[in-house]
C-alpha cells in the first residue's frame, strides 16, 4: 500500500488524502486532465465511476486538504487499477459561475453516458465531449434536478372538488 | 498476483488499442438528438456525404418492444438489415432515485435503493449498508455477514436464473423462459419466507440484517441446493445443443478485454472476454475470503460466452450457499451499536428511555459523520458502487448509485456494428441490462 502512494505521489503531485481509508487524489481543475492520464499510464486501466456533488447547501467541508478552496461544484472520477488492485479517487473542485471541466473522452471513453449524466443531472459541461446531451430526462427538459437549489416535488398537482363533496 | 490476459490486456491499451476503440467508435455510435434523426428518418441521407441513400434509415426500437428487457430505446442506423450505428435512449423510467435518497434518512435508504436494480435487490442493499457502516465506522457481527453472504449470493442465482430464461425467450427458446422462472420462483420463495417479500426486500439494513434466518433454514436451502443444479444440467442440454441457440449467440457481438475495459464494462461481460476480475475475490468484502470458489471466465467474449458464464456462475454461487450452511455460525445478526440499532421490541413495553430512543431511530434517524465513501460489490451485473457523502446529518447529503448496467450499455452499439438486426436482440439480451438500475 505505501509502495502505492509513493509512485502516485511521484507521477501526480497533487494534494491528497484519505477517506475511510481510500485515497482521494485533489487535482485543480487544469491539472484533472494530466492527473487522469499520468494515473492511466501508471495503471489505472478503467474508469469506473464519474460523478458530481453539489457542496451548496453543505455546512463546510472539512476533509479537504490544504490549499484546495472548496467550490459549490465537485467532480468525483473514481479509477481502478486492476493489476495491483487499488483504486482512486480524484475531486476535482469546480466553481459554479463556470461551471465547465474537460471531458474525460478521449482517456476513457466509458465516461461518456457519466459525464453526459452529470451534465444532465447537475448541468456541469464536459468540454470536448463528443455527444454533449441530455441522458436521462427529455431533451427540452429545463433546469438540472440533483442541484441542491431545485426543489423536490416541483409539479403541482391538482386536487379535483373532492372537498365539496365531504 | 498478475494474471496473464490482465496483463495482456493492460498492454493492449498502452498500444493505443484505445485509439482504435474510438476510431470505431465513430462508426458505431450514433450521437445525434432524436430531432436530427427524425429528419434522417424522412430524408435518408448519407451523413456524410448528404447524399441520399435509398437503403439507409433510421430505425427505432422501443422502448415497448419485448426484446428491450423494460424501457431500453434504441435508434439504430440501418443499410438493408445491416445495423450501422446506433444509440442507446435510456431515461424512460428515470424517478429521481438519487435526488430522494437526499430525502430519507440512512435506515430509510435500503427501501429507496432496493428499487434500482429489482432483478438482484439485495445488492443495492448491501452496498448502501456498506458505505454507511464505513461512514459510521462499525463492525458488523460475523453472523449478519454470513446471513448477507447467503442472501445475496442466492439473489445472484435467482438474477442468473432470471437472464437464463430470458435470454432463452428472445432467441426463441421459450421453453426456456418457463423453466427459468421456475427455478427462480424457489429461490425467491425462500427470499419470502426470510424477508417477508419476494422482491424490494430492505432486509440488509445499515447495521446487519433486518431479522434472522427463520427456523429450519438449513432445509429450504438443502432442497434449494437439491433441486436446481440437475435442472441446471437440464438447461445445457435444452440450449448447449440446440443448433438455432448456438448459430445465434456464437460469434455474435464480440468485445474484447481492452475493449471492455476502456468502456468501464465490469461484471459476466467483462469476464466472458477472458478478463479475469471479480471484486469478491480481489477486492474481498462480506467474508469472500473464507470461501472457496472459482471465477467464471469466457474466451472469446461473444453472446454465447455472456450465456455460458452466467450458467456457470449460478453453479459458483450455489458452491458458495453449501459452504455457508457449514460456516454461517452463531451470534447477532445486527449490531449491537445502539446509535444505529432500534431497542428489541419487549423493551419498548417496559421502559420509557427505550420508547423514545426507538422513536428517535424511526423519525430523527442516526447521524452519520462527515466523510465520504465509495463502496463496491459484485452484483450479478457488474461492479454495483455507492458513493455517499455525509454533512454529519441523519440523510445523506449525496448518494449515488454506480450502476453496472448503465456502463454496460454504453457496449451495444460497439456490439451491434455491422451485425444484422436480428442480432441486435441477442446483444441486447446477452448484455442483460436492468432499466431500473440504468435510469434509477
Amino acid at each position: 500500500m505505501s509502495d502505492t502512494e509513493a509512485t502516485v505521489e511521484e507521477a501526480a503531485p497533487v494534494p491528497a488524502s484519505t477517506s475511510c481509508g481510500q485515497s482521494v487524489l485533489h487535482p485543480g481543475r487544469d491539472a484533472y486532465l494530466g492527473t487522469v492520464e499520468s494515473l492511466r499510464n501508471e495503471g489505472y486501466c478503467s474508469a469506473i465511476d464519474l460523478t458530481v456533488v453539489d457542496y451548496l447547501t453543505h455546512p463546510g467541508r472539512t476533509d479537504l486538504p490544504e490549499g484546495i478552496e472548496p467550490e459549490r461544484f465537485e467532480v468525483v472520477v473514481g479509477l481502478i487499477d486492476h493489476a495491483r488492485r487499488t483504486r482512486i479517487r480524484l475531486r476535482v473542485q469546480v466553481p459554479a459561475d463556470d461551471p465547465t471541466v474537460p471531458s474525460l473522452f478521449d482517456l476513457f471513453p466509458g465516461t461518456e453516458a457519466m459525464e453526459r449524466e452529470a451534465f444532465d443531472l447537475f448541468g456541469v459541461s464536459f468540454e470536448g465531449h463528443p455527444d454533449h446531451s441530455r441522458i436521462l430526462l427529455p431533451e427540452d427538459w429545463v433546469g438540472h434536478p440533483l442541484r441542491k437549489d431545485e426543489g423536490i416535488g416541483a409539479i403541482p398537482v391538482q386536487f379535483k372538488a373532492a372537498s365539496e363533496r365531504r | 498476483m498478475t494474471t496473464p490476459v490482465v496483463d495482456e490486456a493492460v498492454g493492449a491499451m498502452d498500444m493505443g488499442s484505445d485509439e482504435r476503440v474510438r476510431r470505431r467508435d465513430r462508426s458505431a455510435v450514433l450521437r445525434m438528438t432524436e430531432v436530427e434523426a427524425a429528419e434522417l428518418a424522412i430524408t435518408p441521407r448519407n451523413p456524410i456525404t448528404g447524399e441520399v441513400a435509398d437503403e439507409r434509415m433510421i430505425l427505432n426500437m422501443g422502448p415497448a418492444h419485448p426484446s428491450t428487457h423494460g424501457v431500453l430505446r434504441l435508434l439504430l442506423e440501418m443499410e438493408g438489415e445491416t445495423v450501422l450505428r446506433s444509440k442507446p435512449i435510456i431515461g424512460y423510467l428515470h424517478t429521481g432515485m438519487e435526488k430522494t435518497g437526499e430525502n430519507l434518512t440512512f435506515l430509510q435508504g435500503p427501501t429507496n435503493v432496493t428499487r434500482m436494480d429489482y432483478a438482484s435487490p439485495l445488492f443495492s442493499e448491501l452496498v448502501f449498508s456498506l458505505a454507511t457502516e464505513q461512514l459510521l465506522g462499525i463492525e458488523v457481527p460475523t453472523r449478519a455477514t454470513w446471513i448477507r453472504m447467503l442472501m445475496c449470493e442466492l439473489n445472484r442465482v435467482s438474477s442468473h436464473l432470471l437472464f437464463q430464461a430470458t435470454n432463452g425467450m428472445d432467441l426463441g427458446a421459450v421453453s426456456m423462459m418457463i423453466y427459468g422462472w421456475r427455478e427462480r420462483e424457489e429461490v425467491l420463495r425462500f427470499f419470502e419466507k426470510v424477508t417477508g417479500l419476494r422482491m424490494n426486500h430492505n432486509y440488509i439494513r445499515p447495521g446487519g440484517v433486518a431479522a434472522d434466518l427463520p427456523d429450519g433454514w438449513q432445509d429450504d436451502i438443502r432442497h434449494l441446493l437439491e433441486i436446481i443444479p440437475p435442472r441446471l444440467d437440464e438447461y445445457e442440454i435444452l440450449l448447449n445443443n440446440q443448433p438455432i441457440f448456438r448459430a445465434r449467440l456464437q460469434g455474435v457481438g464480440v468485445l474484447e478485454p481492452a475493449e471492455a475495459l476502456a468502456l468501464s464494462v465490469t461484471g459476466p461481460i467483462l469476464r466472458a472476454t477472458g478478463y479475469d476480475w471479480d471484486l469478491r475475490r480481489d477486492e474481498p468484502y462480506l467474508a469472500y475470503d473464507q470461501v472457496d470458489f472459482d471465477v467464471v471466465v469466457g474466451t472469446c467474449g461473444d453472446s454465447f460466452d455472456r450465456y455460458a458464464v452466467r450458467l456457470e456462475e449460478i453453479r459458483q454461487s450455489l458452491h458458495i450457499v453449501e459452504q455457508i450452511l457449514d460456516l454461517m455460525p452463531d451470534g447477532d445478526y445486527r449490531t449491537q451499536d445502539k446509535k444505529v440499532t432500534p431497542p428489541p421490541r419487549a423493551r419498548i413495553d417496559e421502559s420509557m428511555e427505550a420508547l423514545i430512543h426507538h422513536f428517535k431511530i424511526f423519525t430523527e434517524g442516526f447521524h452519520v459523520p462527515e466523510g465520504e465513501v465509495y463502496a463496491a460489490v459484485e452484483s450479478p451485473r457488474g461492479e454495483l458502487g455507492c458513493y455517499i457523502v455525509s454533512d454529519g446529518g441523519p440523510k445523506p447529503y449525496r448518494m449515488h448509485i454506480r450502476g453496472p448496467s448503465f456502463a454496460n450499455l454504453q457496449t451495444l452499439p460497439h456490439l451491434m456494428h455491422g451485425r444484422l438486426i436480428a442480432d441486435a436482440v441477442a446483444v441486447i439480451s446477452s448484455v442483460d441490462p436492468i432499466m431500473g438500475e440504468v435510469d434509477r
